[in-house]
């Protein structure tokens, strides 16, 4: 491997496309594990009991999760201070809305808003479980998930946060899903147009897909 | 047609620069936008006053020179066209147009609207060539056969111009595109295969180095291209990127 890669523009749009597939694919196996949710208590219960306690899943699948999250977090705001300073007198009349779409022009401010929502969703989930297990030592409790989702989404404040936060995942991944191809140099006569349909489908469905859940347990639960 | 120009003015490299409105009487639509810029220029020398200073060579869209960012796009409004191309029948009577220079931290201004785009220069002199004897007994270009797909390809990435709109436009200010058009320009020809790997690095070093920003693939260089280069040609580049740092010894 060249010295060069990691230090260079292109090698560093390759590894921030590289954390957008692994985070889109955490995203979809995150989802149907929510969705259990909707579907039966029991078999959300099981699952998150085996995802929460699977040494394979916590000390391996886990560090790296986090990691990628903040590789991508950090290298893509890294990236955008760079881009910021390349062009340090700005235009007097500017009109970037001709040639680019919202989305693409704004990856950093959805990604920003995205990142404050995962502070809310670490608070909610992840800190909590971290604390049972790792400090409580409490590691047997294969019916806290349902219950503890199901406390979450009574709170209309935090529905609605919840939902906002997918609206602005599903703006970054109308750009992102099809541009993280681009970046790793995929770009096809035929495939491209196939992979921007998948990813619009994706950017869809799949945060509409959480907001479902949340607003589900919402009206179940909120009383 | 009348118009109002506000034009950026700035003495020199070291001067700081400001926009300035400029009144401009009995444009016809047939003109082209660089001879409205002409008789803006006869009017300012007539008033002994300093003219605006623009870059230009060809005037027929195919030397790169003109560029100008005009009321907030690279070349104006129109689409696939340099400056020189722009008619003026693109405006309305009475219309205020800006016009600057294109903005880049590569593309430092030498004065008014001209700037300096010898960064491309650079980028190409780190890797945009081949190396050939010129001896004189130049083989024949026919023993080398082509496929005339990728024929087609390199010719495609070779009608780059290096004019910079899309540095101009793009917001990152990414030189992506042009960098692309001339690691690809070769990548699809026998000729360019001894020196493939290291062209692809070096001259995107040079391109890091020169302080252009990252491509976000927004896709506004390829809209803004007078030559309708190809997104296709950045992720050829890429690939190219990838495969030749995995086997590179530097
Ligand atoms: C944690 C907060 C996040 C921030 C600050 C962030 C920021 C960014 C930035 C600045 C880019 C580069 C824009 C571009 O190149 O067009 C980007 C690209 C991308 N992001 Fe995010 N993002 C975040 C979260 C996510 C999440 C949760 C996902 C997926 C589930 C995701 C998926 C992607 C993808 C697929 C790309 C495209 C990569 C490419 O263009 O090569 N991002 N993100
Ligand atoms: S890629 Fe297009 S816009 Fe960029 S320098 Fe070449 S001709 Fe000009
Ligand atoms: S002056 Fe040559 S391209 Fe416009």
């Amino acid at each position: 491997m060249s010295k060069g890669f990691s230090t260079s523009s292109v090698g560093r749009k390759i590894l921030m496309a590289l954390s957008g597939f692994f985070l889109l694919f955490f995203l979809l196996q995150h989802f149907v594990i929510n969705f259990l949710s909707v579907l039966s208590a029991d078999a959300f219960n099981e699952t998150s009991h085996f995802m929460g306690t699977n040494p394979l899943i916590q000390y391996i699948l886990q560090p790296v999760l986090l990691f990628g999250v903040l590789f991508h977090l950090g290298m893509g705001i890294y990236l955008d201070l760079q881009n910021k300073k390349a062009r340090p007198v700005k235009y007097a009349m500017n009109k970037p809305g001709e040639n680019a779409n919202w989305m693409s022009r704004n990856m950093i401010i959805t990604g920003i808003m995205i990142m404050l929502f995962l502070g809310l969703h670490f608070y909610d989930f992840w800190i909590p479980e971290i604390k049972d297990k790792f400090i409580d030592g409490i590691w047997d409790n294969p019916t806290k998930y349902y219950e503890h989702l199901v406390h979450k989404f009574a709170d209309p404040v935090r529905v609605g946060i919840y939902v906002l936060a997918f609206v602005f995942l599903a703006l970054h991944l109308l750009h992102g899903f099809q541009s993280a191809f681009q970046s790793v140099g995929f770009n096809h006569r035929k495939y491209t147009p196939i992979i921007k349909k998948l990813g619009t489908l994706y950017a869809i469905i799949i945060p509409l897909g959480f907001i479902f859940i949340a607003i589900f347990h919402f009206i179940n639960h909120s009383h | 047609m009348d118009l109002t120009l506000k034009i950026w003015r700035q003495k020199d490299a070291k001067s700081e620069g400001k926009m300035e409105t400029y009144p401009i009487k009995n444009i016809s639509e047939h003109s082209s936008f660089l001879e409205m810029l002409d008789v803006l220029n006869e009017n300012l020398v007539n008033e002994g006053k300093e003219p605006v200073a623009f870059d230009h060579d060809c005037r027929e869209g195919i030397c790169g020179m003109c560029s100008l960012y005009i009321n907030g796009e690279a070349h104006g409004p129109d689409r696939g066209v340099t400056t020189c191309q722009l008619h003026m029948r693109m405006f309305k009577d009475g219309d205020t147009i800006y016009i600057e220079p294109f903005r880049s931290k590569a593309f430092p201004v030498i004065k008014d609207l001209v700037v300096d785009r010898g960064s491309f220069d650079r980028i190409q002199h780190a890797g945009g060539f081949i190396s050939v004897n010129t001896s004189g007994n130049t083989q024949d270009a026919n023993a080398l056969p082509i496929p005339k797909p990728d024929a087609d390809k390199a010719m495609d990435a070779a009608t780059c111009i290096g004019c910079g709109a899309c540095v101009a436009t793009c917001k990152n200010s990414s030189a992506m595109l042009f960098v692309a058009a001339k690691v690809s320009q070769y990548s699809y020809l026998p000729q360019g295969q001894v020196e493939r790997k290291e062209r692809v690095l070096n001259m995107v070093e040079q391109m890091d180095k020169e302080g252009f920003g990252n491509c976000t693939n927004t896709g506004a260089c390829e809209v803004e291209c007078p030559k309708g280069i190809s997104l296709e040609f950045i992720a050829r580049m890429n690939r190219e990127y990838f495969g030749a740092s995995i086997v590179s010894e530097k």
